[in-house]
């Protein structure tokens, strides 16, 4: 094994040398112990637990396109309009500075499975023996008719991807009249975030309820109930804002019009807006799908849920969004940092030489603003049960809150930060 | 103590918090991965090795002691201390594993 690095090393050295420096940007690497790709919360995660978890022995290169970290969790009250973008920013300096991460800014192109090897969009490439792959959900705006070229001409936005459109869509509801409606279609399960919409519509209900009180918020649901938390939801709905936010389930969303903010539905009747958001149907990252990784229903990517590697490919490991969920797991942040300290651990032992860890464990807690100030959440603790090669999660415990609170606003928000410093600092 | 839910043998609980004990110098082993690893599933809400952000809500765990967070857990698990969150949590991990968290995390400074 040794010999073999040392060879493989040398042969990388080689190359380096036959191109006569001809690298086509400085400070990317040639190879690395662990190349991990995408930096939200499960690779960000990974990049820094492989480090810590190997005590700094595995070299580790983190390849994200963006120059800063934006987070989807508390992103709807930036939507709501009582956070800055700036409250969900934070910088990747952090896995450099204090924990070695090399971080290189760039789009991988392609993933070279049998040569082990990424390409960017840069030109570089760079070999690994471990690829960690987290590159969370790709839109399929094909799936709604005429929504691809009305979110590219910003007039119908999706928001669920935090950046600039996060801000785009509060600009919208800034523009909106008092007595417009604002209209959130919601795909079918499974999708990034299941309580994210509902959160969405309840803190753009808290906004209008303040500025434009004569307007209306429309969920339209293509499950046929609130996939999440329904209850305290719809109580929160109808003690908070009275008749202003409706919920319709069986809502599949099948075309928009653009020019008249109008959404189709495969069965019922059109429905206008004045400011229209639109989640299309979601699947594993486009360069999960390209890699042929996503052989679950063509969507998502099957793992062995004990190191989270793809069953479609050695020595790739798999994260977050991306995944085939086990029961009752979510796609959520919070879950794709525990996949990723799961999928650390992992490569850590393999790559020593260690035992495996028999039996893994992931937590889940989901907190949801139904207002500006108060707050709701679901838990869960899921166990490896290895005679079934799934996650389970253990009998008799998680839940959801007993009531909306306060208490859990201070909660949701200090989560937020500590794990934004467990990914990032 | 009678556990609900007897998971490892009563000697690799032994050796694994001897192992914590006995500190880093002992190098890395399957078990002490295992620990760390056990106890990074609490580092999204706690800090990572229970190093919370100051000013946050939650608890930071690093250098509570071990008899402390035992007792905590197993009165988050009965009902017996008021929670928003930690009682449906605490019901996820074994007596045996709150074992090991409350030495990792008493050990972390």
């Amino acid at each position: 094994m040794k010999r073999r690095e040392l060879v493989q090393g040398l042969l990388a050295g080689g190359a380096l040398a036959a191109v006569g420096g001809c690298a086509t940007s400085s400070g990317v690497p040639s190879s690395a112990k662990v190349v991990v790709i995408g930096g939200g919360y499960g690779g960000a995660t990974a990049a820094k637990y492989v480090r810590l978890l190997s005590d700094n022995s595995l070299d580790v290169v983190l390849i994200e396109p963006n120059r800063r970290f934006v987070s989807c969790p508390i992103s709807n009250l930036v939507v709501g309009g009582v956070r800055q973008m700036s409250d969900i920013t934070s910088p990747y300096d952090g896995l450099r500075s204090q924990h070695g991460v090399t971080i290189v800014h760039d789009m991988v192109s392609a993933i070279d499975v049998q040569k082990k090897s990424v390409r960017l969009a840069g030109g570089s490439e760079i070999r690994y023996d471990r690829l960690v792959l987290s590159p969370g959900i790709d839109l399929m705006f094909d799936g709604v008719q005429g929504l691809k070229q009305a979110q590219a001409d910003g007039r119908i936005l999706q928001a669920w991807k935090a950046g600039p459109e996060t801000l785009a869509l509060f600009r919208q509801l800034e523009a909106m009249r008092d007595g417009g409606v604002y209209a959130i279609t919601v795909p079918e399960a499974p999708y990034r975030c299941p309580p994210g919409p509902y959160e969405r519509a309840s803190v753009v209900a808290g906004y209008l309820k303040k500025n434009k009180p004569k307007s209306k918020v429309l969920i339209l649901d293509a499950n046929p109930d609130v996939t999440s938390k329904g209850s305290l939801f719809k109580k929160a709905w109808a003690e908070l804002y009275g008749g202003m936010v409706e919920y319709r389930g069986q809502h599949k969303a099948v075309a928009v019009d653009a020019k008249t903010l109008t959404v189709k539905f495969e069965v019922q009747e059109d429905v206008k807006a004045d400011v229209l958001n639109v989640l299309p149907p979601m699947r594993a990252g486009a360069l999960a799908v390209q890699t042929g990784l996503a052989n679950a229903n063509a969507r998502w990517c099957h793992v062995n849920y004990q190191t989270f590697e793809s069953t479609a490919a050695r020595d790739i490991h798999v994260l977050g969004d991306s995944i085939q969920v086990a029961p009752l797991m979510p796609k959520s942040g919070h879950m794709a940092n525990n996949h990723a300290k799961v999928a650390a651990a992992a490569i850590v032992a393999q790559l020593k030489g260690l035992e495996v860890n028999a039996k893994p464990m992931l937590t889940n807690t989901c907190y949801s603003f139904v207002s500006a100030a108060e707050v709701i959440h679901v838990a869960s603790v899921h166990e490896y049960v290895a005679a079934e090669k799934t996650f389970k999660t253990v009998a008799g415990s998680g839940g959801v809150s007993a009531a909306r609170s306060e208490q859990e606003a201070s909660y949701a928000l200090a989560w937020a930060r500590n794990i934004w410093a467990d990914m990032l600092a | 103590m009678t556990s609900p839910r007897p998971r490892w043998p009563r000697a690799s609980l032994v050796s694994a918090v001897l192992l914590l004990i006995g500190g880093a110098a002992c190098g890395q082993t399957a078990q002490t991965l295992q620990t760390r690893s056990l106890a990074a599933t609490c580092a999204n809400c706690h800090g990572t090795d229970g190093k919370a952000v100051q000013g946050a809500a939650m608890v930071p765990l690093a250098g509570l002691s071990k008899d402390y967070i035992v007792e905590q857990m197993q009165a988050f698990r009965e009902g017996r201390r008021p929670a928003t969150v930690m009682h449906q949590i605490a019901k996820g991990y074994s007596v045996e594993q709150v074992e090991v968290l409350a030495a990792y995390f008493a050990g972390r400074k």
